[in-house]
């Protein structure tokens, strides 16, 4: 269940990896942002659960690329480094531009409450089965978005190679805007999966960076099915941690995979990039 | 008001000591490092705990602080030691979350969230507030001040040398036959005691040290202190530190404007001035207000042609 969840931020954090290439700090915030989102459509305009969700992604879409336009573009040819930098730096404005607006206290959803399905000895909780069914129903969407729309395929030639696509006439400038919509509306898609497991505050986002970080170095930088496989390792080490570890160390889960990945295999699981 | 101008000073102090320790790292050796906050709470911690639970005299204490993530910082270096950009930046970032996250947790140790309190200062039962504040900041820019020197002669040696090579290509300074890995876990381990040594002064200064207070905000602020200095020069990291000050608490007396605000809201708007300013000093002046000059420039002009 775990890494149905952390596969949405995965996935957008390495397709903004694969056509802009840079890691982008700031997936923490975009994350809060559209748990923010999605809580907002819930509980002020009363809205369900689905369309809440898409509200997340296209809220967190749009701050993503508005963002990014105005702080990360301007320094990309500064190098990746510097990008990266400033993206710790866009994610610290973001969160506090929350802060701002919604103070530090953790809200909730207004959700039906069902009772949890028991059989074969485990309890599973209704709301966690629908979580990783709408995170699947959004990873099926962008496939399908990456494999037959125009924009999906000019995507992943540019992630293939920038210097070709550019001699086909693509133009990557709005090429990184697409990616960056559709990547970080997936992040924000996520966010409010990871608030509906959790709460709602400033740094619901931030509190699974690590995690989501780890899921995309393992997957391999870059790699979207790589991302969705990564989380899901991730996911089952978080879980299987909690045997020996206590739950509060679940994050350093991720740290300990992420140097061991980079150690070993730095191109990841299903990555290309050495 | 006295008493408020040294403190803030014995903050840009602080950040100083990080900006330098940064500054071998990133600056000299060109491996980003934003784990400071992980070592700064090494250092902290360290500290602390060694004159509260050890009784051990805090000078004595605070060189331990700085053993300690020097000794944690060469083992990340030497684990890290085939990463670069944006992988580096992950590692170390991931490294301070941890550190962080084991603050928060070891209660036994560490006292969880609640953190450390009466942490013990030089002489602070005797001195008046003022007294001791002044007190902090001379020690503080006297541990600059050496440090600034120390690391400026470093800066001319021929460590320095080879660190600014592998900087600019690690293969080019290996084939020279420069053992790489050694020469980045010396650059680490000392970049690293900076920071350790950075807590420790904190710790003692502040009385109280709690994992929040540890986060990528601290670490950001570095960066910036370093970025607006200046990369690679020991001077730019220090004016930086002392700008960087000026314009956070600038910020405090930008009038009514801010007195409609909530302790929260005018915390996050400064929170957020960091980051503004950090993107917009790498939009138009990455370079920093002191930029390093490249070695074979100075070299011809002190040749005078």
């Amino acid at each position: 269940m775990e890494g149905a969840i952390l596969a949405l931020p995965a996935i957008g954090f390495n397709a903004v990896y694969a056509v802009l290439r840079f890691a982008n700090f700031a997936v923490g915030s975009i994350a809060t942002i559209g748990a923010f989102a999605g809580w907002m459509a819930n509980t002020a305009l009363g809205w369900p659960v689905a369309p809440s969700l898409l509200a997340a992604f296209f809220v967190a879409g749009i701050v993503g690329v508005v963002s990014d336009e105005a702080a990360l573009r301007p320094l990309r040819r500064s190098g990746p480094l510097t990008t990266a930098i400033a993206s710790v730096a866009l994610g610290i404005i973001l969160e506090n531009v929350v802060r701002f607006g919604f103070g530090n206290d953790p809200r909730g959803f207004t959700l039906p409450v069902y009772r949890d399905w028991r059989g074969f000895g485990l309890h599973v909780g209704p709301q966690q089965v629908r979580d990783a069914g709408a995170s699947v129903v959004a990873m099926a969407a962008l496939f399908a978005f990456l494999a037959f729309t125009r924009a999906g395929k000019t995507m992943r030639a540019v992630a293939d190679n920038p210097m070709l696509a550019s001699l086909k006439g693509i133009d990557a400038v709005r090429i990184g805007r697409i990616a960056s919509f559709v990547g970080l509306g997936l992040v924000g898609f996520g966010g409010m999966l990871i608030a509906l497991d959790t709460q709602v505050d400033p740094l619901t986002g931030f509190r699974v960076l690590l995690s989501v970080f780890a899921a995309a170095v393992v997957g391999g930088l870059g790699s979207i099915p790589g991302a969705v496989m990564g989380a899901f390792l991730i996911g089952i080490g978080e879980e299987m941690s909690l045997l020996v570890l206590p739950a509060t160390y679940r994050g350093a889960v991720g740290f300990l995979a992420i140097l061991l990945m980079l150690s070993f295999r730095p191109a990841g699981l299903l990555g290309q990039r050495a | 008001m006295t008493a408020y101008l040294a403190s803030l000073m014995v903050f840009a102090g602080i950040n100083a000591l990080l900006a330098l320790g940064l500054n071998v790292v990133w600056g000299l050796g060109g491996m980003v490092n934003l784990g400071l906050a992980g070592f700064f709470a090494l250092g902290a911690y360290a500290s602390a705990l060694l004159c509260l639970r050890l009784g051990w005299p805090m000078p004595l204490a605070g060189l331990a602080a700085v053993g300690v993530a020097a000794a944690l910082g060469a083992v990340l270096a030497a684990v890290t030691a085939r990463l670069k950009g944006d992988y580096l930046a992950l590692v170390t970032l991931g490294f301070a979350q941890v550190v962080q996250l084991v603050a928060a947790n070891e209660r036994w140790l560490t006292n969880g969230t609640d953190g450390i309190s009466g942490v013990p200062g030089p002489w602070r039962s005797l001195l008046a507030p003022v007294q001791f504040d002044l007190l902090c900041m001379a020690v503080c820019w006297g541990l600059v001040a050496v440090c600034f020197a120390a690391l400026t002669r470093l800066a001319a040696s021929p460590f320095a040398r080879v660190l600014r090579a592998i900087r600019e290509d690690e293969m080019v300074a290996a084939v020279a036959g420069k053992r790489v890995l050694w020469f980045k876990i010396r650059a680490f381990a000392l970049g690293a005691g900076a920071s350790g040594l950075a807590g420790a002064i904190y710790v003692h200064f502040n009385g109280y040290v709690a994992p929040d207070t540890l986060d990528v905000l601290l670490t950001l602020n570095v960066v910036l202190a370093l970025t607006l200095g200046g990369t690679g020069r020991m001077a730019g990291a220090v004016v930086g530190a002392l700008v960087l000050e000026a314009l956070t608490e600038g910020t405090r007396f930008t009038g009514d404007a801010l007195q409609a605000l909530s302790p929260v809201q005018i915390a996050s708007v400064r929170e957020a001035m960091i980051g503004i300013v950090l993107v917009l000093v790498l939009r138009l002046r990455p370079q920093g207000l002191l930029p390093e000059t490249p070695r074979i420039m100075a070299l011809e002009t002190r040749a005078g042609r």
